[in-house]
């Protein structure tokens, strides 16, 4: 999958989370859910849940412990959906 | 004199009709919210009638954004969320912005009976699968018995007391008598008050096998709900939310808000389950009781209540209803004031009646009416004995001098709330 796709994927995946849609207009690689999406820390456990739906990966509580940063995000889901089309 | 407790806000989602203007249509015209439910004799229910209210899509999507729309399943929080954003904006109260103080002197006593049973079923299945951690978190905050209270806390960033109450089918009414208690005690000034339940299977296959629903009526939906009538032959499950906001009348005076009607007192109490009570009957000693130690606490005496709207569920519990408010009120023969159930057109919205049927009473204080009793003739050999069939109204009557309505709820458990409704007035 290519990291643009992902990104995309993943944006519209956050977006009904974050409480002020204008956040997203500043949205990079390097954006905090917490900091700067301002998403409900209780929230993030369903975006979670969310990205292991929509791109078909499971995601270990460790490394859903230590998402931070958008990019964070993007780089598992690569990883994971690599790990997953191979058998 | 202690301070006067107004109505400044009403929300209501019935199985006949949804928001107060329509609400207002419809009991005027006695339309009735009773349909078939093609689940229940699927399932093999032996009642397959039901009083749901008809919640439209596009009224969920201009009420909710889209995060809070997916993630809220449980039907009894969606209906007690709408009515009392329908209550908290005609009261003219603000809804909080980002970064705002929470209202201190505002709260929430909001009941249920149970309304977070669809999470909890979804739930249940998940854990069972061995899939807990696909819960996420939107399952404590809907089957927790508090959750209404919760939502409704950050809806309207309230900042005092946000409970909930549950007393079964007392629920509603019980949430805004303790609603008014705490105005009148000085520790909040705006009290969002009101009632909620959720529909479907889970809630009423227990009353289902009690044979406490109408069994008979499977092809006559409309004719099902016969509260005072000699065919009454068990209630029609139902849900749907009520609320109210109430407020000090000094409080409500001085933001200018617009008075709806009056909270003249209120009593709650319970049986004991003694003296013929049980955990499904009333102690009707204690009834009476309810009824005049809420009398009192409005400082009127029985004569000068104009309309009962009764718990009157269509059950054997009808006729004692009715000789306990005839004992209570202590009034000559021959004088009983109007009566009517508004679970004739509504069915038995359980935990949510009694906060739906305060809307239906206030509605009919401001608009000077009684609405009718549907299906109540032949009334039962019992209730004849103690009232004329005038008293009961089949179609809609014009009552200008309609002042007090009393309102009473009883629940499982052996638990009764009363309360006086008072059409607004500065001068009394």
């Amino acid at each position: 999958m290519e990291r643009s796709a992902a990104a995309e994927k993943l944006v519209e995946i956050v977006r009904p989370y974050v409480p002020e849609p204008e956040l997203l207009t500043h949205l990079d690689e390097g954006s905090d859910f917490l900091k700067d999406l301002k998403i409900n820390s209780a929230h993030m456990i369903d975006v979670v849940l969310d990205v292991e739906e929509a791109f078909d990966i499971e995601i270990s509580d460790e490394a859903a412990e230590s998402l931070q940063t958008v990019g964070q995000a993007i780089d598992l889901i690569l990883s994971q959906a690599g790990a997953s089309s191979g058998h | 004199m202690s301070q006067r407790i107004v109505v400044t806000g009403m929300g209501v989602v019935a199985p006949n009709a949804i928001g107060c203007p329509d609400f207002d249509q419809a009991l005027r015209t006695g339309r009735s919210g009773v349909r078939r439910d093609a689940r229940l004799e699927d399932l093999g229910f032996a009642c397959q009638i039901s009083a749901v209210p008809p919640i439209q899509e596009d009224l969920l999507q201009a009420e909710f954004d889209p995060l809070t729309r997916r993630f809220l399943t449980s039907s009894g929080l969606v209906y007690g969320l709408l009515a009392a954003r329908e209550a908290w904006s005609m009261a003219g109260l603000p809804f909080p912005e980002v970064g705002q103080a929470p209202r201190t002197e505002a709260g929430t006593q909001f009941g249920t009976g149970l309304s977070g049973v669809e999470p909890l079923r979804e739930a249940i299945y998940k854990v069972d699968e061995g899939k807990v951690r696909k819960l996420g978190s939107r399952v404590v905050e809907q089957t927790m018995a508090s959750g209404i209270s919760a939502w409704l806390c950050g809806m309207f960033g309230l900042g005092n007391q946000c409970s909930t109450n549950s007393s079964a089918c007392a629920t509603g009414t019980e949430s805004i008598i303790l609603a008014a208690e705490r105005i009148r005690q000085g520790k909040a000034k705006v009290m969002l008050a009101g009632s909620c339940d959720s529909e479907g299977p889970y809630v009423w296959g227990g009353f289902d096998s009690m044979r406490v629903l109408v069994r008979q009526a499977n092809s006559r939906p409309e004719e099902a709900s016969a509260p005072l009538s000699a065919r009454a032959a068990g209630f029609v499950p139902g849900a749907g939310a009520g609320a109210l906001v109430l407020e000090s009348l000094e409080h409500a005076q001085s933001r200018g808000a617009t008075i709806l009607g009056e909270y003249l007192g209120g009593a709650i109490n319970s049986g004991g389950q003694l003296q013929g009570g049980t955990m499904t009957a009333s102690n009707p000693e204690a009834v009476v009781r309810a009824m005049q130690m809420a009398l009192q606490d409005a400082q009127i005496t029985g004569d000068k209540v104009d309309a009962i709207n009764g718990h009157l569920t269509a059950t054997m519990g009808d006729p004692k209803e009715v000789k306990n408010w005839q004992k209570a009120l202590d009034i000559p023969k021959g004088s009983f004031p109007y009566i009517n159930s508004t679970k004739s057109m509504i069915g038995h919205c359980l935990g949510a009646a009694g906060s739906i049927e305060a809307v239906a009473c206030l509605l009919q204080l401001q608009g000077a009416y009684i609405h009718p009793s549907l299906n109540a003739l032949p009334l039962h050999p019992d209730i004849a004995d103690i009232l004329p069939e005038k008293a009961v109204p089949q179609t809609v009557i014009e009552v200008p001098n309609l002042k007090i309505i009393a309102k009473s709820g009883f629940g499982f458990g052996d638990v009764n709330a009363v309360m006086l409704l008072r059409k607004w007035e500065e001068k009394r």
